[in-house]
């Protein structure tokens, strides 16, 4: 699904020029949920940002879906964000002024889907993780929680190739990083590719693949417990 | 066009969101197109005031005869005076192609005088005036009961006559019919045939009133005024301008009487379009003057408008950076945001100008109510075209105020704006 070869990553130019990446060979399979570890200034916020269309590689091969991304102008990565790529946030983003279901909604809104179709599709997913009952409060009448999940619905709605979650659960106490947790292991068993940024051992502990960053290169893999293995059963 | 509708739903909804920046900043342009509409109008009413008092044809061309001639030509002594006759008037019909009506106009006792007109117990002076057949429109008159002098009257040099209202009420009981009833003038009965009010709305409307309308023939035949003409009064054909008239004229009349060309004292002439057309170039300045000002407005509130705009970018960065992951291109970022910028400009110019457009029509219905209209100030008004281009110009200046920040919007850059602080 996910295929990386060689990508390098430089900010500035020059003698200031910030090496970033270092070469970066990865490959996630569809269906995997991995997460990705790191100091930070390892990269892994460079590398979450070259994996979600939100900035380009200097170097090295990226293939997403078996799409080559090569130097996308700034409307086709937006097109590609928003057929392949789900996106999880660890303040949730979601638009203070619309309600649960708008903020699902808003991907489809870019697809041209029109307002009915896309509502329904919302209340499916919202339904999904929990939050029927929920679709029209707005987000003020959410808890971080319940946010967060509305969240996951939205980067759900498209049936995008790839959800990345960036610190999904780094703003949630430990109750609701559990139900959160909860869902995008449900998610995952539904077959989603799912990729987790995170600096918490006991997330990445639940996930099937760890790749730790340091200093812009991989630490070799970890392939973890068997736990996650058995959820997916 | 669904894309649209979804398009202009999201904006709906986000400009309710931010009540009060929407209002304060749609209140900038309301009040730039306000002005505009009531400088425009107020210019226009005083356009319409001071035009009021030419009357309904502004290129008239009066020609009459004035002084004696200052020195000998063409064999001719000096001290001659040259009395214009209808033979002069037939002579400008056929030499002046660019004439569309010709005619020799006499007054009874002279220009300016008045005459005592006597009817049953009733009398008073009034002006007793030569016209032609269905020429109303000449002196602004509007019949109000019965007919103006018709060719037939002109044949048979009918004793008829056509009173404004000012003699009507003088003449006549308010209960009576004038029309049919005899008047005397200088001994002699005149039939009314029509009553009239004057159509100029200036000071001397009531004197126009008090005037008596009689076939020019049967008042020359009648009234032993055959020997002369009083004036010839002329109106040029469409797209001739009067004062192109009045010098041809006037050297057909020195050629044919032999009169020496800078003898200008001998006929006197006036034209009513080089008054008319100074008038107008005054208005027409006050009218460019209103705009340049009103501009200036409308671009202090578009100005306004660009600035909030700056503010709502910088506001919502998060938020742009939020649907650009999302999957918001570049060009839906700018559209959503030039269109934010029209719908308040132009729904808030519409509203300007509607309201300013109450206000001038409040102001006439006032005027007109305390009995003022006409004066120096008349039916302040703004036509149609002006307003639409008005709000032309509002849209305009809503896209063009929002374009920089528009452009500021799409390039925001998702991985900053959606950082954690």
């Amino acid at each position: 699904m996910i295929r990386l070869h060689n990508i390098h990553k430089y900010y500035g130019s020059g003698e200031q020029s910030l090496h970033v990446l270092k070469g970066i060979d990865l490959h996630i399979a569809e269906g995997e949920l991995v997460s990705i570890m790191g100091s930070s200034g390892s990269g892994k916020s460079t590398l979450l940002n070259i994996l979600g269309l939100l900035d380009s590689h200097d170097v090295g091969d990226y293939t997403l879906a078996g799409t080559p991304i090569v130097r996308l102008r700034e409307k086709h990565a937006a097109r590609l964000r928003n057929q392949f790529i789900g996106f999880v946030f660890q303040s949730f983003n979601l638009l203070p002024f619309k309600n649960a279901m708008e903020n699902v909604a808003l991907p489809l809104y870019y697809q041209g889907v029109g307002r009915r179709a896309r509502n329904e599709a919302a209340k499916a997913y919202l339904d999904m993780v929990g939050l029927a009952d929920r679709a029209t409060h707005m987000p003020n009448e959410l808890s971080g929680g319940q946010k967060q999940r509305v969240a996951i619905a939205r980067a759900l709605v498209t049936q995008p190739k790839v959800i990345l979650a960036d610190e999904p659960t780094g703003a949630l106490d430990s109750t609701t990083t559990e139900e959160v947790m909860e869902i995008i292991k449900e998610v995952h068993g539904k077959g989603n590719t799912i990729v987790i940024v995170t600096h918490e051992h006991d997330i990445a502990a639940q996930t099937q693949r760890c790749i730790t960053l340091k200093d812009g290169l991989i630490v070799p893999d970890t392939v973890l417990s068997s736990e996650t293995a058995q959820v997916v059963g | 066009m669904l894309i649209d509708l979804e398009k202009w739903q999201e904006i709906l909804t986000t400009l309710k969101q931010h009540k009060l920046r929407t209002g304060l900043t749609a209140f900038g342009v309301f009040w730039g197109i306000f002005m505009l509409v009531i400088l425009l109008g107020a210019g226009k009413g005083l356009e319409n005031g001071a035009t009021a008092n030419f009357g309904e044809v502004s290129n008239v061309v009066f020609i009459w005869s004035a002084g004696r001639t200052q020195t000998a030509y063409g064999g001719l002594a000096q001290g001659r005076r040259i009395t214009l006759k209808t033979e002069d008037v037939d002579r400008i019909k056929e030499r002046v192609p660019e004439v569309e009506f010709a005619g020799g106009f006499n007054r009874l006792g002279g220009w300016g005088t008045e005459q005592y007109i006597i009817r049953g117990d009733n009398s008073g002076p009034f002006s007793v005036r030569g016209s032609h057949p269905n020429m109303a429109h000449l002196h602004s008159l509007e019949v109000t009961q019965g007919r103006f002098i018709n060719p037939l009257d002109w044949e048979e040099r009918r004793k008829i006559a056509i009173i404004g209202r000012g003699v009507q009420h003088v003449l006549f009981e308010s209960w009576e019919d004038p029309i049919g009833q005899d008047i005397n003038i200088h001994g002699v009965n005149f039939t009314v045939v029509g009553t009239f009010n004057s159509r100029s709305t200036g000071d001397n409307a009531a004197d126009e009133e008090e005037a008596i309308y009689i076939p020019n023939r049967t008042l020359r035949h009648t009234f032993n005024q055959m020997g002369w003409i009083g004036n010839i009064t002329l109106i040029p054909k469409p797209g001739v301008h009067a004062a192109d008239v009045e010098t041809k004229v006037r050297n057909l009349l020195h050629e044919h009487h032999r009169v020496h060309p800078s003898d200008r004292g001998v006929f006197g002439s006036w034209n009513m379009q080089d008054a008319y057309d100074r008038v107008q170039g005054l208005f027409t300045g006050i009218a460019v003057f209103s705009w340049v000002v009103a501009i200036g407005t409308i671009l202090a509130g578009a100005i306004g408008v660009g600035n909030i705009m700056l503010i709502v970018v910088k506001e919502r960065t998060r938020e742009i950076g939020l649907r650009k992951a999302l999957g918001a291109t570049p060009a839906s970022i700018v559209s959503m945001i030039v269109q934010e910028s029209i719908l308040i400009t132009a729904v808030a110019g519409y509203c300007g100008l509607v309201a300013g457009v109450l206000l001038l029509e409040g102001l006439n219905a006032l005027l007109v109510s305390a009995g003022v209209s006409g004066s120096i100030f008349a039916q302040p008004e703004i036509d149609f075209t002006t307003s639409m281009v008005a709000v032309g110009l509002l849209v305009l200046a809503g896209f063009l105020a929002a374009l920089l920040p528009a452009v500021k919007a799409a390039r925001v850059n998702p991985i900053v704006a959606l950082q954690d602080e």
